[in-house]
């Protein structure tokens, strides 16, 4: 079943077409990767199928729905979790205040005002509840002794875990990685690759940015290839491994880095 | 005596305004440049309505809150989506057309003359003769301060206040986590606004005649040199950089020396406060107030 | 204190009596036309160094109009220095040009100083502490402006004969030509020297990317200093302008300052051409709004801000301005 689905979602910068045209598939349950070299259009794909950018013209359907153009808070509330290329992490505040976060529209309750002014009128049932939940969201990233350090204290490898534990917290349907890999040393990677099993294993649909090609083939059940806002191929790993656009737009050919 | 008393009021009706700059710049970290602005309107609702319409004081000081916040709440919506120098200009001009407002409405607010004889204020059925009692008149104060602040530290630690701290930190992140952060953008600029009218409607009962040449600009500046000076995000921080702030402006006046120290050393003074402590000690004096821990199971 | 401010215009607005017909409305536009449009330069003139500085260190300069309003209390004692008891002719044309000429060195060396002290540590900080240093530096020259010259406002003579000329009834007093004429130049030098010195091609490179600038052998510090130094003397040069209409006190560059940064803003920050589209803008919206529109006069110093809050609404990056997305 497809959980989320693009059609010829587009985004121009002025006259420069970042993403051009991408009809994108992600089935429920699975690992979509989504690779290309540099500029490809990759982080402006996820802003625009995210609403931190409004796609210039194109759908995005999520779990049935019309999603195109909403802003960021409502679609994160529909279930689509993401995580940042350059860490984004709320630095001043706690670990556990980051997941709390994450966790914050789960526990608001209609109308959320309500909610809002019962938190601040009554406010330890409440907590109890979510701090509980924190804590397991950590727990499933093993962080649960930091929980009260400061975010900017942790080293750097954490601070990507931080990351995905708040995007996990609210229990999304959908999670985007934007390169999760990218600074990790060969052990922290083939921990992350542990990590992104387990999230998959928990039934939570994974749309994954990387440049690691061993981790992108190992892991994803499908792929799709963007070169200069193009979709060049989709399929299987060993299918796109083998299609000569993708091996062109990564060896060779005109404008590569 | 009376004067260190008059000083420790005044120290309170500012802190007022440094505890709603405190809500909207140490929490939701907008640079805002018009608590003058919002103790202006707390002051003139409460001079309007109780000498043209014969309100009580109280009543008056709760439609100043009512308007003040619902000038927030207007100018909030357009200029909160601002990044921070186009919100400090925008407030700040903000400021400057709510003084130009009450400079030309004449029939309402009497222009540049003020508005005189305004009545004295009574508490639970006592009158408060701010020349004779000043001390009733800051206990009062220190009572609904203490209230206000208790609010705001217990808004701190709720779920709104970590968001207002989340979108300070990261909008972006925040936004996709789920949080409409214009929402609590908008609540701290109203909660900063509540707060400064409530401080601008106890000085209309404190002095009892008001002008506008009271609410300047310089006096936004002193509240947020308050706040940076004490330590953003700190409620305590709030009263001490206030009381250090009244201290030093009315220095020459405590030691006698109001010949040998002109007015103007101790405004550069304030001037060179916010540089020094910018370069040196950005967090303020206290600094930003420690996490609140959690706990497993238990709060 | 504030509510006095700023209207070269005021002199000839004078001269703009009662016109009917067609002739007489055309006759008034151009009036009111060449009002704004000098009300604008000067705008454009401060805004200019609003929009430099913000190219640069992506900060406002709050200090901006205190720098101005210092250059025009030294501006003041020069000229009168120079000028002795000299009636309005050529030597107090060349007293006031030799005053512009020391206010703008004065400017220049202040502007700098203030960003070594105030500016410079403050770099690499977080975001909000630059503004408030800033906000600092500001406060500190305005009360030490007061301090040292004292509360009063102080008037500077014309140099020449400022009686207006009249022209198919449209009427152009000498000082708003001068205004027009030293603007433009200004300009024109600015626009020549970003474009084709050396000196101008590395402030552009600096502000459109710092680090590789610095790759490229530019010396970050010392473009960031030049470009205080230009944004000052165009502040002196507006003050020195300004400071033959109105008079001058120790607040008088704040509500400039911020006019002028409203103006770089509603141009589009960080663009140069932007900023003197920006400042006649507002010149000329000011003027149109109390002689069209009938805004009343006491509300002038609002349009302003009522402007910017709807050009930020309508498009936030300013009119000529570029989206600057944040990367995500």
């Amino acid at each position: 079943m497809t959980l989320l689905e693009t059609k010829n979602l587009t985004r121009a910068f002025g006259g420069v077409v970042a993403v051009n045209n991408v009809d994108f598939q992600c089935e429920k349950g699975e690992v979509t990767g989504l690779i290309g070299p540099n500029g490809a259009g990759k982080t402006t794909f996820f802003n625009d199928i995210t609403g931190l950018d409004k796609p210039t013209c194109g759908r995005v359907i999520f779990d049935g729905e019309d999603i195109t153009g909403l802003p960021p808070y409502r679609i994160a509330r529909k279930g689509i979790a993401r995580t940042f290329q350059n860490i984004r992490l709320f630095k001043e505040l706690t670990v556990i205040e980051n997941v709390l976060i994450g966790l914050h529209f789960k526990l608001g309750g209609n109308p959320r005002f309500v909610a809002g002014m019962r938190s601040f009128l009554f406010m330890g049932k409440e907590r109890e509840e979510m701090v509980e939940r924190a804590y397991r969201a950590l727990d499933f990233l093993g962080m649960s002794d930091k929980a009260n350090e400061l975010a900017k204290n942790l080293p750097y490898g954490h601070q990507r875990e931080l990351e995905i534990a708040r995007a996990l917290a609210s229990d999304p349907k959908l999670i985007f990685l934007d390169e999760p890999a990218a600074g990790m040393n060969p052990n922290e990677t083939a921990s992350l690759v542990g990590l992104i099993r387990r999230i998959k294993d928990k039934g939570i649909s994974i749309v994954l940015i990387e440049h690691d090609m061993k981790l992108v083939m190992t892991i994803c059940d499908s792929i799709v290839v963007l070169n200069y806002g193009n979709k060049i191929a989709s399929g299987t790993p060993e299918q796109v491994r083998s299609n000569p656009l993708v091996i062109r737009a990564y060896l060779g050919g005109e404008g590569n880095d | 005596m009376n004067f260190v008393l008059l000083i420790l009021i005044y120290t309170c009706l500012f802190s007022f305004m440094a505890l709603g700059q405190n809500v909207i710049t140490g929490y939701g970290g907008m640079l805002s440049l018009c608590q003058a602005g919002f103790y202006a309107i707390g002051s003139y609702s409460v001079a309007i309505l109780t000498t043209k319409f014969s309100f009580g004081f109280w009543p008056a000081l709760l439609v100043g809150v009512a308007v003040a916040v619902v000038v927030g709440i207007l100018i909030g919506l357009p200029t909160l989506r601002l990044k921070g120098d186009y919100l400090a200009i925008a407030t700040l001009g903000l400021g400057e057309i709510i003084r130009n407002v009450i400079n030309n409405w004449q029939s309402l607010t009497n222009g540049p003359m003020g508005i005189q004889r305004i009545p004295m204020l009574s508490f639970f059925g006592y009158r408060i003769n701010p020349y004779l009692n000043k001390a009733g008149f800051l206990l009062m104060l220190v009572v609904i301060l203490t209230i206000c602040a208790l609010l705001v530290l217990r808004l701190s630690k709720t779920r709104i206040g970590r968001a207002l701290e989340a979108v300070r930190e990261d909008e972006l992140a925040a936004l996709s986590a789920g949080i409409n952060s214009t929402v609590y953008k908008v609540l701290a600029f109203s909660i900063g606004a509540a707060l400064a009218s409530i401080g601008g409607g106890f000085y209309s009962v404190l002095t009892l005649s008001i002008s506008p040449g009271t609410y300047t600009f310089m006096m936004s500046v002193i509240v947020l040199c308050m706040v940076v000076l004490g330590g953003m995000g700190n409620v305590l921080g709030v009263f001490l950089g206030a009381l250090i702030i009244q201290i030093i402006s009315y220095l020459p006046e405590l030691l006698n020396l109001t010949n040998l120290i002109p007015p103007q050393l101790k405004e550069m003074l304030f001037g060179i406060i916010l540089v020094v402590m910018m370069i040196f000690r950005p967090e303020g004096i206290l600094g930003r107030s420690k996490r609140h821990k959690f706990e497993r199971g238990g709060v | 204190m504030v509510a006095n401010v700023i209207c070269p215009v005021r002199i000839a607005a004078l001269h703009a009596p009662c016109r009917q017909g067609f002739f007489g409305i055309m006759a008034s536009f151009f009036q009111h036309f060449i009002n704004g449009i000098t009300l604008g330069g000067v705008y454009a003139l401060v805004a200019l160094g609003y929009t430099m500085v913000y190219g640069i260190l992506k900060f406002i300069n709050f200090a901006h109009g205190d720098i101005l309003m210092w250059g025009s209390y030294v501006g003041l004692f020069t000229y009168n220095a120079i000028r002795g008891s000299a009636g309005p002719g050529a030597f107090s044309i060349f007293a006031f040009f030799v005053a512009m000429l020391v206010s703008c060195v004065f400017c220049a060396l202040l502007g700098m100083s203030v960003e070594r002290v105030a500016y410079k540590p403050l770099r690499k900080a977080e975001r909000l502490a630059p503004l408030l240093s800033a906000i600092g530096v500001s406060y500190f020259l305005s009360n030490a402006a007061q301090l040292l010259f004292g509360t009063q406002s102080r008037k500077m003579d014309y140099p020449f004969d400022n009686s207006p000329i009249s022209f198919l009834s449209v009427s152009i007093t000498p000082h708003q030509l001068m205004v027009l004429a030293v603007s433009a130049a200004s300009m024109a030098f600015l626009i020549f020297f970003i474009n084709k010195t050396k000196t101008g091609k590395a402030i552009r490179a600096t502000s459109l990317d710092q680090d590789a600038a610095a790759l490229m052998g530019i010396n970050p510090d010392r473009i960031i200093s030049v470009t205080f130094a230009i944004g000052s003397v165009f502040a002196a040069i507006a003050g020195m302008l300004v400071s033959l209409d109105i008079k001058i006190y120790a607040t008088m560059g704040m509500m400039l300052g911020m006019k002028a940064f409203v103006a770089a803003v509603v141009g589009g920050i960080g663009d140069i051409a932007g900023a003197v589209l920006g400042g006649i803008m507002l010149g000329l919206l000011e003027t149109f709004g109390i002689a069209v529109l009938h805004i009343p006069v006491g509300y002038k110093d609002s349009i302003a801000f009522v402007v910017l809050i709807l050009i930020l609404i309508v498009k936030p990056s300013g009119i000529l301005g570029k989206n600057i997305r944040e990367k995500v």
